[in-house]
C-alpha cells in the first residue's frame, strides 16, 4: 500500500524488538468479543482507479463553472487569483498543525495576525480572532459571547439573517438555556426592531446585506442597543460588500460575525469555508476561539504565539468562553492571501465591480415581463418575484444548462407568501452573455 | 547599514532564514495585484449607505505576495518535512492524489444551494462517505454535518440531551468525564446544559471502575470517553461500561479522536457506544491546514439515530435528494435542528473518500496495525532512557511521564524545546493532566523504520544528556529556530492582537 512505508522485514524486526509475537497481541486489551475479521469495503485501489471513480461522480453534477450561475443565499463564486491556491498547497502550510509551538510555527503565525488585522479593518471593529467554522457558527457564537457579557438570556434575531444562521442559533437556544426571538422573514427590507429590545435583551442579531439583499444603516439601531445594555451582532454573508458598503464598526456594531468564503475559497458545495468573528477591544477576553497576539522573543525580536487561552478549553475546560479546537487555518489562509493580492486598490474595484454586474442584471430583469425587483437598496444580490412558484422556474432554467438563483423556499419551504421569490446574485464572475442567456431563458420558462 | 546584534548579519537573515516583514509594511498605496477591468457605470443601488475613507489595507503586487507567503511557509514545520509526533493529533501523511480530487470541476465550483438534480454525483459521493464510516463504526446512521471534532462533540450530546427530553428525562443533568479527557469534552457538555462529573484514572491509565460506578444514578445522562484514551491506552473495561451507564438508561458518547488505532479492527457500534465523532483529519488523513478546517461526522446508534441534525442524504425515487428540513419532528421534539449551514465539510468529505478507497478495507486494518506497531516500537526502543506512564503494550501512542527527568532541574518543556533544534516538532506535553509532565508520542502508521531509528536516537541522546546535568543547554533551547522562545505572559498580559501604523510611518498606513 502506497502509504505504508513498513515492510513485512521491518514489521518482524519490530516486534522482536517489542517482544511480542505478533501485531494481534498488541491488542491485547481489546475485549475478546469486540475484535472482528473481515470489513465487508472494497479492497485498496491505486490511485488512476480513485481518480476514475470520483471524477465519474463528479461528471454527473453541473458545476457552476459550465453553467451561467447567479446563485447566491450565503455562498457565492468569486475568481480566486491562481496564486492563492498555489501558496495554500505548499506543504509547509497544509501539513502543519495547530501553532503550538511557536517557534517552529512563526508561518503559521505571522499570517494569522495579519488575518486578525485585515478582518478587523474591513469589518472597522477593534479585534479579530483567527477564525471560526463558517459565518453561521461564528454568529451563533456571537449571540452566546452577548449573553456572557451582558448576563442576559435574550436574543432578538432579524427577519433579514440567513435562516440557517437562524436556525442553529436556534439549536444553541434550546441546549444553552437562553430565549431566541426570531422576526418573521422580511423581504421588503423593513422591519422594526427597535420596539424589540428590553432590559432583558442581550443583543439584536440583524445581517448587512440581508439575506434579502436589502442594505440598511444600523447605526441608530446600535444607539438604541447600546441605551438598554444590549449588544448588536451584525452578520455578514458577503464579505466582498464591504468594499463598498459602510463597515458595521463604522455603525456601532458591537460584535461582527462574517462568512468569508468569498475571498479565496470555492464554493465546494457548502464547506470547508471560513467564519470571521470581530469585536471591540474591551470584550476580547469573552471571546471564542484562538488569538494570535504579537511578542518578543529571548532576543528580543519580535515573534508571534497564540494567547489569552486561559477563554479555551484545553486550558479552562468546562468554563471556556466556548468548546472550539479546530477551526478554519488554511480557509483562513486562503482568504488572508486573496485579500492580500487584491489590497486596497483591488478589494474596492471587486465590489464596485460586484455592485455594477448586479445593477445591470437587475436592470435586465426588471423588463422581463412577470419579473418584479423587489428590492430598491442591494449589493451584488437582491429578490425578484415572480408570477410563479421560483422552484419550478429554477427547475426548467436548470434543464436549460442555467443555475438561475436560489427560491427563496428552498430556506423557507413551509412560508407560503414566499414561494414566488427568487434570489439571484452577481458577482465579477458573471458576463454580459450570461445575463443575456438568463434572461433568453426566463422569457421562455415564464 | 548597521549588523543586526543576533544574527551578526547586516540583513538579520541567517542564511535560508529570512526575516519576513508583515504585509503592511510592505505597503505602496494604490498598488495591487490583480488587474480588474473597470466597473460599468451603473446608478448605484447601495442607497447611500457607501463606505467612506480608506480602509487601509496594504498594496503589493503578486510577486511580492507569492515571495511573502512562500517565506512565512519556510518558518513551518510540517508532516511534509518531518516526523511530527503529537500526540493525540495524528499527523500522517496527506496525500496529494485527495487534493486533486478536490479540486475537480463538478465539485469545487458546486453551489450548495443548485437545484438537487443538478448535484446527484455530490450525493453520491456523500453516501458513499456515510456507507464507509457506518460500515468502520457498526453504526447505523452517521450525521455529517459537523464542522470539526469538537462541533461533532456538541451534535453528539445535543443528541442525547434531545433523546433523554423526548422520553421525558429531561431531568437528566450530569455528564461523566474522566480526567484524562481532551479539553473539548468538559467544554462541550457544559455548552449542551449539563454537569460535569469528573471520573479519576486508575493506576493503570485507564478510567477507575469504581470510582465510575459510585457516580452513577438517575440523573446521569451520558458518559464521554475516549477510547483508546488518551494515556494511549484501551479501555479493557469499555463493554463494563457501557453495559452499566446503559443500565442507568444513559447514552455512551465515544470520543473518536483516537479512532486511527483501531481502525479496520474494532467497530465501536460493538463497545456499545450510542454515538461517537470522528476527525476526518485525523484518521482519514484529511490536512490540518495549520489549525484547521477539520470535519467531525457523528456515527449514531439505533437509539440516536432519529436525533441526527439536518440536513441528511436520503435515497429518493428520483435518486438522492437531500433532507434540509424536517418541521415536523423538530416541533415534536424528535430533533434538534441545523448546526451548520448548508451540507457540512464537503472538501473534506471528497479527501476522506479519496482516502478510504486508495486504502480499501484490507489496507485500513493495516493503518491500525502499523500505527500501533510503531507506538510499541518507539515504547520498546525508548523506555530504558525515559519512564513509560504505564506498564503494558500501548496502543498508537507512548506515553511517558517527566520521571526520567527527576532533579535534572531539566523540564518536559526544555525536552520539547531542545528537539526543535534537533530537527522535531515537540510530541504533545503537559497532557494529558493525569500523568506529570506528560510526554504524549505519536508517530502515525506512515512513519518508516529508518525515521522512527532516528527519532529514538535523538530522543535517547536528550534524555542521556538531560540526565548528565547539561542543563543550560536545555534552559536555552531553541537556539537554531527563527526565533527563540517567545515571552507568553507579555503576549497575554498585554494584548497585541492587531498591527497597528507606527506614529512614524503612520500616514502611509492611513
Amino acid at each position: 500500500m502506497r502509504y505504508l512505508p513498513l515492510t513485512d522485514a521491518d514489521r518482524r524486526t519490530m516486534l522482536a524488538k517489542i517482544g511480542v509475537p505478533s501485531v494481534d497481541s498488541l491488542f491485547r486489551d481489546v475485549p475478546e468479543r469486540a475484535r472482528f475479521g473481515k470489513i465487508d469495503l472494497p479492497d485498496h485501489l491505486g490511485e488512476l482507479e480513485v481518480e476514475r471513480a470520483i471524477s465519474a461522480m463528479a461528471a454527473k453534477n453541473l458545476g457552476t463553472g459550465r453553467a451561467p450561475s447567479f446563485l447566491g443565499a450565503g455562498a457565492y463564486r468569486h475568481h480566486v487569483p491562481s496564486s492563492v491556491d498555489h501558496l495554500i498547497q505548499r506543504g509547509e502550510f497544509l501539513t502543519s498543525y495547530t501553532p503550538y509551538q511557536p517557534e517552529v510555527t512563526q508561518g503559521t503565525l505571522e499570517y494569522l495576525f495579519e488575518f486578525q488585522t485585515q478582518v478587523a479593518l474591513i469589518a472597522d471593529m477593534d479585534v479579530a480572532n483567527a477564525s471560526m467554522y463558517d459565518g453561521a457558527t461564528a454568529t451563533a457564537e456571537a449571540v452566546m459571547m452577548a449573553n456572557r457579557v451582558t448576563r442576559r438570556s435574550k436574543a432578538v434575531l432579524s427577519g433579514g439573517l440567513h435562516p440557517h444562521y437562524r436556525e442553529i442559533v436556534a439549536t444553541h437556544a434550546h441546549f444553552g438555556g437562553f430565549t431566541a426571538e426570531f422576526l418573521p422573514p422580511d423581504p421588503q427590507g423593513q422591519e422594526s426592531l427597535l420596539d424589540r429590545i428590553d432590559n432583558q435583551t442581550s443583543c439584536v442579531v440583524v445581517q448587512n446585506p440581508g439575506f434579502f439583499g436589502h442594505l440598511r444603516d444600523y447605526a441608530a439601531l446600535a444607539q438604541a442597543c447600546q441605551k438598554a445594555g444590549a449588544l448588536l451582532i451584525v452578520a455578514v454573508a458577503e464579505i466582498v460588500s464591504l468594499g463598498a458598503v459602510k463597515p458595521p464598526g463604522a455603525m456601532g456594531a458591537d460584535i461582527v460575525a462574517a462568512e468569508g468564503q468569498s475571498l479565496g475559497n470555492a464554493l465546494g458545495f457548502g464547506g470547508p469555508y471560513v467564519g470571521l468573528f470581530a469585536t471591540r477591544e474591551k470584550y476580547v477576553r469573552q471571546m471564542p476561539g484562538r488569538l494570535v497576539g504579537q511578542t518578543v522573543d529571548t532576543d528580543g525580536r519580535r515573534g508571534w504565539v497564540l494567547t489569552l487561552s486561559t477563554r479555551e478549553q484545553h486550558i479552562r475546560r468546562e468554563k471556556a468562553t466556548s468548546n472550539i479546537c479546530t477551526n478554519s487555518g488554511l480557509c483562513a489562509l486562503a482568504f488572508t492571501i486573496h485579500l492580500t493580492i487584491l489590497g486596497e486598490a483591488g478589494f474596492t474595484r471587486l465590489a464596485d465591480l460586484n455592485h455594477a454586474t448586479a445593477v445591470r442584471l437587475a436592470e435586465r430583469l426588471s423588463s422581463v415581463k412577470g419579473v418584479e425587483v423587489v428590492n430598491d437598496t442591494f449589493f451584488n444580490e437582491f429578490t425578484v418575484r415572480l408570477p410563479k412558484p421560483a422552484t419550478s422556474v429554477i427547475d426548467a432554467l436548470a434543464d436549460r444548462g442555467i443555475l438561475g438563483g436560489v427560491p427563496v423556499s428552498r430556506l423557507y419551504p413551509k412560508e407560503s407568501a414566499l414561494a414566488d421569490l427568487l434570489l439571484l446574485a452577481a458577482t465579477e464572475t458573471n458576463t454580459d452573455a450570461d445575463i443575456d442567456a438568463l434572461v433568453r431563458a426566463l422569457k421562455e420558462v415564464l | 547599514m548597521q549588523r543586526d546584534p543576533v544574527t551578526g548579519t547586516f540583513s538579520g537573515n541567517r542564511g535560508l532564514q529570512i526575516e519576513e516583514p508583515l504585509i503592511f509594511e510592505q505597503d505602496a498605496p494604490g498598488r495591487t495585484g490583480v488587474d480588474l477591468p473597470e466597473p460599468p457605470q451603473v446608478k448605484s443601488r447601495l442607497g447611500g449607505i457607501e463606505r467612506k475613507g480608506a480602509i487601509g489595507l496594504p498594496g503589493l503586487s503578486e510577486p511580492q505576495v507569492v515571495r511573502h507567503y512562500t517565506r512565512l511557509s519556510q518558518k513551518n514545520y510540517a508532516i511534509d518535512t518531518g516526523l511530527y509526533p503529537l500526540g493525540s493529533c495524528t499527523m500522517k501523511h496527506n496525500p496529494r492524489l485527495n487534493e486533486k480530487m478536490v479540486r475537480l470541476p463538478g465539485l469545487a465550483d458546486l453551489h450548495p444551494l443548485q437545484p438537487v438534480k443538478t448535484v446527484q454525483g455530490a450525493l453520491e459521493l456523500i453516501d458513499q462517505l456515510a456507507h464507509w464510516l457506518k460500515t468502520l463504526t457498526g453504526m447505523p446512521a452517521v450525521a455529517l454535518s459537523p464542522g470539526a471534532g469538537a462541533h461533532g462533540e456538541l451534535c453528539g450530546i445535543m443528541a442525547i440531551r434531545a433523546a433523554h427530553e423526548a422520553k421525558g428525562e429531561g431531568h437528566r443533568k450530569r455528564i461523566l468525564v474522566p480526567e484524562s479527557a481532551h479539553g473539548t469534552n468538559p467544554a462541550t457538555a457544559a455548552g449542551v446544559g449539563y454537569a460535569v462529573d469528573p471520573i479519576p484514572a486508575n493506576e493503570r491509565g485507564r478510567v477507575d471502575l469504581a470510582a465510575f460506578k459510585a457516580k452513577l444514578g438517575a440523573d446521569v445522562a451520558g458518559i464521554m470517553i475516549t477510547n483508546p484514551n488518551t494515556c494511549g491506552l484501551f479501555e479493557n473495561d469499555i463493554m463494563e461500561i457501557a453495559e452499566a451507564i446503559h443500565g442507568v438508561g444513559a447514552y455512551f458518547y465515544g470520543d473518536g479522536a483516537n479512532f486511527n488505532a483501531i481502525v479496520g479492527r474494532v467497530r465501536p457500534g460493538d463497545l456499545g457506544v450510542d454515538c461517537m465523532h470522528i476527525n476526518l483529519h485525523k484518521t482519514f488523513s484529511t490536512p490540518h491546514g495549520g489549525g484547521g478546517p477539520g470535519a467531525g461526522p457523528v456515527v449514531l446508534s439505533a437509539a440516536l439515530a432519529p436525533f441526527a441534525p439536518l440536513p441528511y442524504v436520503v435515497h429518493g425515487p428520483n435518486g438522492f435528494d437531500l433532507v434540509e428540513r424536517n418541521d415536523h419532528a423538530l416541533a415534536s421534539g424528535q430533533a434538534f435542528g441545523r448546526l451548520k449551514s448548508f451540507h457540512g465539510q464537503m472538501g473534506m468529505f471528497v479527501r476522506a473518500v479519496a482516502y478510504m478507497m486508495s486504502h480499501g478495507g484490507d489496507g485500513l486494518r493495516q493503518v491500525a496495525n502499523d500505527a500501533v506497531l510503531n507506538a510499541n516500537y518507539l515504547m520498546a526502543s525508548l523506555k530504558d532512557e525515559m519512564t513509560p506512564a504505564f506498564e503494558g503494550p500501548c496502543m498508537h501512542e507512548a506515553l511517558f511521564d517527566d520521571d526520567f527527568l527527576k532533579n535534572t532541574d531539566v523540564s518536559t518543556l526544555d525536552i520539547a524545546k531542545a528537539m526543535i533544534d534537533e530537527g522535531y516538532h515537540p510530541m504533545t506535553m503537559y497532557f494529558p493532566l493525569v500523568v506529570h509532565g506528560a510526554l504524549l508520542i505519536e508517530p502515525t502508521e506512515t512513519e518508516s523504520k529508518d525515521s522512527l531509528d532516528q527519532f529514538i536516537a535523538v530522543m535517547r541522546g536528550l534524555a542521556r544528556r538531560a540526565k548528565s546535568g547539561d542543563t543550560a543547554y536545555f534552559h536555552a533551547a531553541p537556539t537554531l529556530t527563527p526565533r527563540r522562545r517567545l515571552d507568553e505572559t507579555a503576549a497575554a498580559r498585554k494584548p497585541v492582537l492587531r498591527w497597528k501604523p507606527s506614529p512614524i510611518t503612520g500616514e502611509a498606513a492611513e
